[in-house]
């Protein structure tokens, strides 16, 4: 085992699979990246399985020295990162020297940003089949918290040669101060006003500093529940609880595994990672979907995922080309048919 | 008996709500449902979470249409009715009450206007039902109290509660699996570890159990400290056969 040196921690770094599937019965939340698509596509520039470890960055970076080459992706929002001064580019592989310092700036669209290295990713120990943290118990993860200056992070000490990976801009996701969330209502939608539902469709709602990968706490009109409690159960990820005062709080993947807030809808599956990377201040409108048409958007979801993963791997040949209408630069990716 | 309600939550959960009440009897229908669960192994259901009065079963939506899923449940509900009640595990936990380890015992007595004695003597007369874990991980939700026991919470809570604390909060009486602040009134201690991420299970109790308490002197409460420290403890007073549901 080699080691990643942690020379500043950024605000709030931490290791993250894709987390802890079949304890919450137990009570232990599922953790995890919040944003699945930019972390598996960082996974995957570097070689490693999908559900390798990672670490997941939250609006400042870290600056990490190496003592053993590797090869790293950086991918999610927007940021600047410089290795020994001299910038490295998002959404690419690059080999990271030992001896070389990996600097991760602010990021300035999204909220989250995620740093994959081959070998399988941050070699942390295994905790309940995963290595994601999740400090409030203090579980899995470097200790169960978040990186600290002085850390020294476990990596594999067999690295595959260099291979140059990249994922078109076509495929980037856009990350936008407005975004459009769709949801499945229910289950508890007769806990509110027979109108709420359109209530929420019909107005913005605005993500306050108080958010975390608990929970993404919103301001905007109130939703207040006719009826404020119920007998606790289970909360999926993406959920809408609406405490008594009204302002829903949707739900991250390190919500606690049960709870008595009445809820009004779940995000769906093909927009959580959008949700991950809002940000205090982005503006949150809402579209009410049936379960068929989130589980259609959901299909279409997976497809695209698979698709980033062929092309990253060049299994898919194409060219991307750029189009510019007016001050608009699109990215578009062609596919080479046989 | 009526049928159970069955909605989606979002596009990867399923609510199967077999009540509005918290009651054993509606507790049986969920640990039945989640024995079919664990018997069925169905594979593109990634873990169900029991509670109160529902099971959440979260899946995979790009590989299983709701409706297939929803009837398949519903079918397998229809299956399981009228068969032999579910089994439960009982537990039995030690617990040393009273002085440093249950601060709050004098203050609980204060309240109730029982002894010392009297509320250690109640607190390990019933069976307790493990509805369900929550909270913290490995956290009880426990049926039973005696509602002469009923205190309500610390008006300031503590930082920290040690793991292990054994506490009331009005009708509901836990135990803390980890260190963590809390403002249950503490009324004793086990030495034994609810939760251990180390343990080949982590976990002592499951959603269903039927637990009690068991009052140990200090010298007990030492034998048994160091040998789960040491790894040692064998935790023997769990029995498979407890017939519940009736």
């Amino acid at each position: 085992m080699q080691h990643v040196h942690v020379i500043t921690p950024g605000l709030f770094t931490t290791v993250q699979d894709l987390g802890r599937v079949g304890y919450q019965r137990f009570g232990v939340p599922v953790a995890g990246v919040f944003d699945t698509v930019s972390a598996q596509v960082a996974n995957w520039l570097v070689g490693n399985k999908g559900d390798a470890a990672v670490l997941e960055i939250t609006f400042a970076g870290p600056t990490l020295r190496t003592e053993v080459t590797l090869q790293a992706a950086i991918t999610g929002g927007q940021l600047q990162a410089t290795l020994d001064g001299k910038p490295v580019p998002m959404w690419q592989s690059f080999t990271w020297q030992a001896g070389q310092t990996l600097a991760i700036g602010n990021i300035t669209a999204g909220a989250r940003a995620y740093l994959a290295v081959s070998g399988e990713g941050w070699q942390v120990p295994v905790v309940m089949d995963s290595r994601s943290t999740y400090v409030r118990a203090a579980i899995g993860g470097l200790e169960g918290r978040q990186l600290q200056a002085g850390d020294q992070l476990p990596v594999s000490s067999e690295h595959p040669p260099y291979t140059h990976r990249y994922l078109p801009q076509a495929f980037w996701p856009i990350v936008a101060d407005e975004i459009c969330l769709r949801f499945v209502p229910g289950p508890q939608t007769d806990h509110f006003e027979p109108d709420a539902v359109e209530k929420l469709c019909a107005s913005t709602y605005t993500v306050s500093q108080a958010s975390d990968r608990m929970g993404l706490r919103l301001q905007g009109p109130s939703i207040v529940p006719l009826k404020p409690d119920i007998i606790s159960d289970a909360i999926a990820l993406g959920s809408m609880q609406v405490p008594r005062d009204g302002q829903p709080i949707v739900m991250g993947p390190d919500r606690q595994t049960t709870g008595g807030y009445p809820k009004i809808g779940t995000v769906i599956t093909a927009d959580i990672v959008r949700l991950a990377q809002a940000r205090p201040g982005t503006k949150i409108t809402w579209q009410a979907v049936t379960v068929a048409e989130a589980q259609e958007l959901a299909k279409a979801y997976v497809d695209q995922l698979y698709r980033m993963q062929q092309v990253i791997n060049k299994e898919i040949a194409g060219r991307s080309f750029q189009v510019q209408i007016g001050d608009k630069v699109l990215h578009s990716f062609v596919e080479r048919l046989h | 008996m009526s049928s159970p309600r069955i909605v989606p939550v979002g596009d990867a959960a399923i609510l199967v709500e077999f009540g509005q009440d918290i009651d054993p009897a509606i507790q049986a229908q969920v640990a039945a449902l989640a024995q079919i669960l664990e018997e069925a192994r169905h594979p593109v259901i990634r873990e169900w979470v029991p509670t109160y009065r529902s099971i959440m079963i979260h899946y995979y939506p790009s590989l299983a249409p709701y409706e297939g899923l929803a009837a398949w449940l519903h079918d397998r509900i229809q299956m399981a009715r009228g068969q032999q009640a579910v089994s439960r595990r009982r537990v039995t936990i030690p617990v040393l009450y009273g002085g440093e380890m249950g601060p709050d015992l004098d203050a609980v007595a204060a309240h109730t206007k029982l002894s010392p004695d009297e509320i250690i003597a109640l607190h390990q007369e019933p069976d307790y039902l493990v509805y369900m874990l929550g909270f913290l991980p490995g956290f009880p939700y426990l049926g039973g109290l005696d509602p002469r026991l009923v205190t309500p919470r610390l008006a300031t809570p503590r930082t920290q509660v040690p793991a292990g604390s054994v506490g009331i909060a009005d009708a509901q009486t836990g135990i803390y699996p980890l260190t963590s602040p809390g403002g249950w009134q503490l009324i004793g201690r086990t030495p034994v570890k609810l939760f251990d991420p180390e343990r080949e299970e982590p976990f002592l109790l499951a959603a269903g159990d039927i637990l009690r308490f068991r009052a140990i002197d200090q010298n007990e409460y030492d034998s048994i400290a160091a040998a789960v420290a040491a790894g040692t403890y064998e935790f023997t007073a769990i029995e498979p056969d407890y017939q519940a549901g009736s």
